[in-house]
Parts: C-alpha cells; sequence; structure tokens
C-alpha cells in the first residue's frame, strides 16, 4: 500500500447506537498507528449527533445520538472522514507526553518473567532490557477505568495468553502477551503473565484526575528494586508511585 | 437533607441509575441498573420527569425507614414486601412515614428488584452518576446502618398508583442483532446458535450471564484477534464456545468473539431471567433493531400509559374480615386511598 492510500475501513455495527471501523483484526504496527490516525481525524471531525469517540488496538467506535441522528448518516460521515486520512508509513503520530513509570522486574513483583523471557527467547536480564528500552505508548485505554494498553512490543514478544488464568495479580501489576503491556489499575484475574509491579495506580476516582494515561501518551519504564518499590507504595498519596510526566507538545 | 435509613440489607443491594454513558475511552462501561426499565418503570408510578437514582436488590430485600414524609416505587422483579407489618405488593408506589418499617424480603419472580424514593437518592455523583460501578471501584455494596440522602418529593400527597409492568421476568424470547464479529462465526453455527434454547446458568452478576445448552459448542475462526470493544448485550464465546450476555457493568475490551449483540429493549429480559429459565435467541438484522430502538424519553411516556390509581386486591387487606362484606356495601377492592 502506497504512503498515500486512504483509509479503507470495515464499517460494522455496534448496537443499536454505534458504528465500528474496523482497520484489521489483530495488532501490528500499521493497524496501531492507522487506528490513531483515524480516531483523532474522528475527533477533530467533530460530527454532529456523535456522543463519544473511543479505540481499541484496531478499531474506531463512534457511538451517536439515535434521537438525533441515524445510523446511514453517521456510516457515511465516518466513511467520508477515512477517506480523506492518509494511511501515515512513519507510525504513530508523535505523543504529547511521555510518562516514566518505576517498575520493579522479577522477582515476587514479576514472578512471571523467566516464563515471558524463555517464550521470547531472551535471558531475564535481556528482556528487562528491551522492556526499559521500548518506546511504548498508550495503545488503548479499557477492560477496565484508566487501565492501558501499551504496545508494541518487538515480534518475538508475540507470546499468547496463558489457557488458565491467574485468579488474581495486585493493582501495579506489569503484565505482558501479544506484543503488548497492561498495567493493573486494580488487582484482577488474568491470563498475561506477570513481569513485574509499579506503584502506579492509573485510577482513583476519588482524585483528580481520576484517569492519568491518555491513548497516544509515550510510556518509558525504569528499572527499580523491590525495596525501592516498597518505599514508593508507603509515601504514595497521589498514586503516582514515582512517576514523572514530560509535556512534549 | 431526608435518608433512608438501612437496617437488615442482603447482600447484593447497591443504589443504582441509568448509568454513565460516554467514558468507553477511559475503560468506564456505562453501569446503571441491571433491569433500566425498573427505574423507567418507577419514574412513571412516581410521576417524574425523568428515571432517578434509586436502590437496586439482587435478589433479598431490605428493611428501610425513613426521616421525613416521601413516596417510594418498588419496581423490577417482584419480591416479598411488608410496610409496618402488612404485606404490600409490587409494581406500586406508596407514602412512607418516619416511623415506618418497610421489609423487603426474598424475590418471587425475576432477580433484580427496586426500591426507588421519589426524590432520588442523593448520594454524592462520582464521575458524572451515582450508579454503583464495584468492578469499576465506584461505590460499594450497600450496608446495615447505612443512611442515605434522598432529594425532596415535590408531590408527596400524590395517591399510590399501581403499574402493570413490562412482561420480562421468565425468560423467553431476545432479540439478537448482528456485531462487529458476527461475520467471524460461519453461517452454520450462526444459524444453529439461533435455533437453540438456552438456559440461564448458575453462573451470572451484573457484568453479564452465561447460557447452557446441550449440543456442541459455538466455535470461531479467531485465533489471535486482537482484545476490541464490547458493549452490554454482547454474546461473547468464550475459549471453549461457550456464551454469555454481557450486561451493564461489563468491561470495556475483551478479547472474546462475540456472535451478535441483544437488543437493548430485550436486555432487561437477560438481566431478569433466574438460573434456570430458558432464553430463547433470534436473529434480526441491523435495520430491523434500528426501527426498534426507543429513547429512553419514549420509553418512560410507554409507561405512564401502564400506571393507574392503585386499587386494593383483597389478598393484600390483612384485615379483610372486619370490613362489611356483606349486603353490597363494600365490594372488598375499590379504591382506598
Amino acid at each position: 500500500m502506497s504512503e498515500t492510500a486512504s483509509l479503507t475501513p470495515e464499517i460494522l455495527p455496534f448496537g443499536p447506537d454505534g458504528v465500528v471501523l474496523r482497520l484489521g483484526l489483530s495488532p501490528d504496527e500499521r493497524v496501531v498507528a492507522a487506528v490513531q490516525v483515524l480516531r483523532a481525524a474522528l475527533e477533530n471531525a467533530a460530527l454532529p449527533g456523535v456522543e463519544e469517540i473511543a479505540a481499541s488496538l484496531t478499531s474506531v467506535l463512534v457511538r451517536f445520538d439515535r434521537a438525533r441522528i441515524g445510523r446511514t448518516i453517521v456510516e457515511r460521515a465516518a466513511a467520508e472522514v477515512a477517506q480523506g486520512v492518509s494511511e501515515t508509513a512513519g507510525g504513530l503520530p508523535d505523543p504529547k507526553r511521555r510518562w516514566t513509570i518505576p517498575v520493579a522486574f522479577g522477582g515476587e513483583a514479576g514472578p512471571q518473567l523467566a516464563e515471558v523471557a524463555q517464550a521470547a527467547r531472551l535471558s531475564e536480564a535481556k528482556a528487562v532490557e528491551a522492556l526499559i528500552a521500548a518506546p511504548l505508548r498508550v495503545l488503548a485505554i479499557g477492560f477496565a477505568p484508566g487501565l492501558p494498553y501499551l504496545g508494541l512490543l518487538p515480534p518475538e514478544w508475540d507470546i499468547p495468553r496463558m489457557t488458565d488464568l491467574t485468579p488474581t495479580v495486585p493493582r501495579g501489576a506489569l503484565v505482558a502477551a501479544v506484543r503488548q503491556l497492561v498495567l493493573f489499575t486494580h488487582p484482577s484475574p488474568t491470563g498475561w503473565r506477570q513481569v513485574g509491579r509499579a506503584a502506579f495506580h492509573g485510577f482513583d476516582p476519588a482524585r483528580d484526575p481520576a484517569i492519568y494515561l491518555a491513548p497516544g501518551d509515550e510510556i518509558r519504564l525504569e528499572r527499580i528494586g523491590p525495596s525501592e518499590l516498597d518505599a514508593l507504595e508507603a509515601d504514595n498519596a497521589d498514586g503516582l508511585g514515582g512517576a514523572t510526566c514530560q509535556v512534549l507538545r | 437533607m431526608s435518608e433512608l435509613v438501612l437496617h437488615k440489607v442482603g447482600p447484593g443491594c447497591t443504589v443504582q441509575d441509568m448509568g454513565r454513558p460516554g467514558q468507553l475511552s477511559v475503560g468506564l462501561s456505562r453501569g446503571g441498573a441491571a433491569d433500566t426499565m425498573a427505574l423507567i418503570e418507577a419514574a412513571a408510578l412516581l410521576d417524574l420527569k425523568a428515571p432517578v437514582a434509586g436502590i437496586e436488590m439482587a435478589g433479598m430485600g431490605l428493611d428501610l425507614s425513613v426521616t421525613a414524609p416521601m413516596r417510594a416505587a418498588l419496581t423490577g422483579a417482584v419480591m416479598q414486601a411488608s410496610l409496618n407489618g402488612s404485606p404490600v405488593g409490587w409494581n406500586r408506589s406508596l407514602s412512607l412515614a418516619p416511623g415506618d418499617q418497610l421489609r423487603i424480603g426474598a424475590v418471587r419472580s425475576g432477580l433484580y428488584g427496586y426500591v426507588v424514593p421519589a426524590g432520588g437518592i442523593a448520594t454524592p455523583p462520582l464521575i458524572g452518576a451515582r450508579a454503583t460501578h464495584l468492578a469499576a471501584g465506584l461505590g460499594q455494596a450497600l450496608a446495615a446502618g447505612d443512611h442515605l440522602p434522598v432529594g425532596e418529593d415535590t408531590a408527596p400527597g400524590l395517591p399510590p398508583m399501581a403499574l402493570r409492568p413490562e412482561e420480562r421476568f421468565a425468560g423467553g424470547e431476545v432479540r439478537v442483532m448482528p456485531g462487529p464479529q458476527t461475520g467471524l462465526f460461519d453461517a452454520v453455527t450462526r444459524a444453529r446458535f439461533h435455533a437453540t434454547a438456552f438456559t440461564r446458568s448458575q453462573v451470572g452478576n451484573r457484568q453479564g450471564v452465561r447460557l447452557d445448552h446441550e449440543g456442541a459448542a459455538f466455535a470461531s475462526d479467531t485465533k489471535g484477534i486482537a482484545s476490541d470493544l464490547i458493549r452490554p448485550g454482547d454474546i461473547q464465546m468464550t475459549g471453549d464456545g461457550t456464551p454469555y450476555i454481557l450486561l451493564a457493568e461489563c468491561q470495556t475490551m475483551g478479547g472474546y468473539p462475540r456472535i451478535g449483540t441483544v437488543i437493548p429493549a430485550d436486555l432487561p429480559r437477560v438481566a431478569q431471567a433466574a438460573p434456570g429459565q430458558v432464553l430463547r435467541p433470534r436473529a434480526i438484522s441491523v435495520e430491523e433493531a434500528d426501527a426498534l430502538w426507543r429513547s429512553d424519553v419514549d420509553l418512560l411516556r410507554a409507561a405512564r400509559a401502564r400506571v393507574a390509581p392503585l386499587r386494593r386486591d383483597p389478598h393484600d387487606i390483612p384485615d379483610l374480615l372486619s370490613y362489611q362484606l356483606i349486603g353490597g356495601v363494600i365490594r372488598g377492592d375499590e379504591d382506598i386511598a
């Protein structure tokens, strides 16, 4: 596909008040970049009657006010926006913010680091180096409030989910699967493998803002030891857990 | 401010309203009442302009009293109830005064019952709503000793009303429209799904309910698909091909393939189906589903037409023997409001 090709998403129904524009079924660099570009274009278009826009790694949802507007009009308008967007060969749009989040890897904080490293054919040390070096982006927020899907990791990190769920991982657990990382905002069952833990609390309804991260944000992981993690958790009124945010543009 | 004071509280009682639409991009599903029709019917009974927050009771009720005179409505799943020891029927409004003791017991049909004060429960809104969303950590289950603030009842003198509820408490047909992933299931599997009578499993909560059936699982060709946005009504097939219908408090993203979406009009029927009841999916087109959509305003208008002044049923009159029943002086069923 040439650099100037416009996006041609599949347009699909999502309940009686939604349409989904799907750019692929599985995430790769091209699809996740196209989703971010299309989402931004739809937000900028400010189509009348649209109530919310949300994105996954592979598709963008446009939910509309059925009392004001019908499906056909929304589908046509969204398709026009997609046609006006050029597929970018250069990957994701530049981030607006860069977060640096301290994470303790391995040991009690990341009991499945060894498994993950083995699956990626790396030593544990190299696996952690790769995670720290990765230019991660928040590709989507979802599943639970404020919960970020981070990626994409290099292809060797295409590790399947486990068939058996871990009954519960703690808040702050950093888990890996399918070229992505998730940083849990609440204790949760998961089929992903836990490689580390942060004192970063992505969601707190009593806080302003309740949610720190936004889609598109760049994330850098900073390695800390278990005692440093304990110290960060002991003094963590803001829930940042030592994380810092740099505004880039 | 007036309060509801809770005394004995069943394990699944929470404050619920119409939920928090518009938060999918931050990962928060709409939540709100499992049976939104029950809040709409309560608003119709109480002659309100729009639904207000009430208490949702999952299977077991609670005992409550009030600190000021107010009306309240009892809607959704029919539950045993008494006021100061005398039985009261369901799907009605009633007047409560300080000193009154409203006791709500076990469910009789359906799963989720609602008690809704006319002024609405007035706890501080959190992210734009009062609905408890346990999966997201918003609010918590109610407990004995809780005092819930209630808005003012602007018409406390209105007489008790009765409602003919929309039928939805015994399972039955649920209409299913295509969703984004319907095409990932082949035509034979889809046809078999829509020809199957499912049993509502024992497994279920506000996030979703499992459907049991005899026969093969519902497989799809979906290895390696990315997690994608999901919504209440979506019918997910878990790894072994078992269907789950997602309800109000589902997550916002899921990796399991979805064969279709139960339309909003039939979601209360899914939520209110008790374990063992039969749910039969029926495939409808997107155009049919769109034509069946009704706004909450329209649903409330339609519910008002099902409200009438309460006529007391002789069965609900505990001191029936003290009434004059002979000579046609009192029939026993006239309005005694």
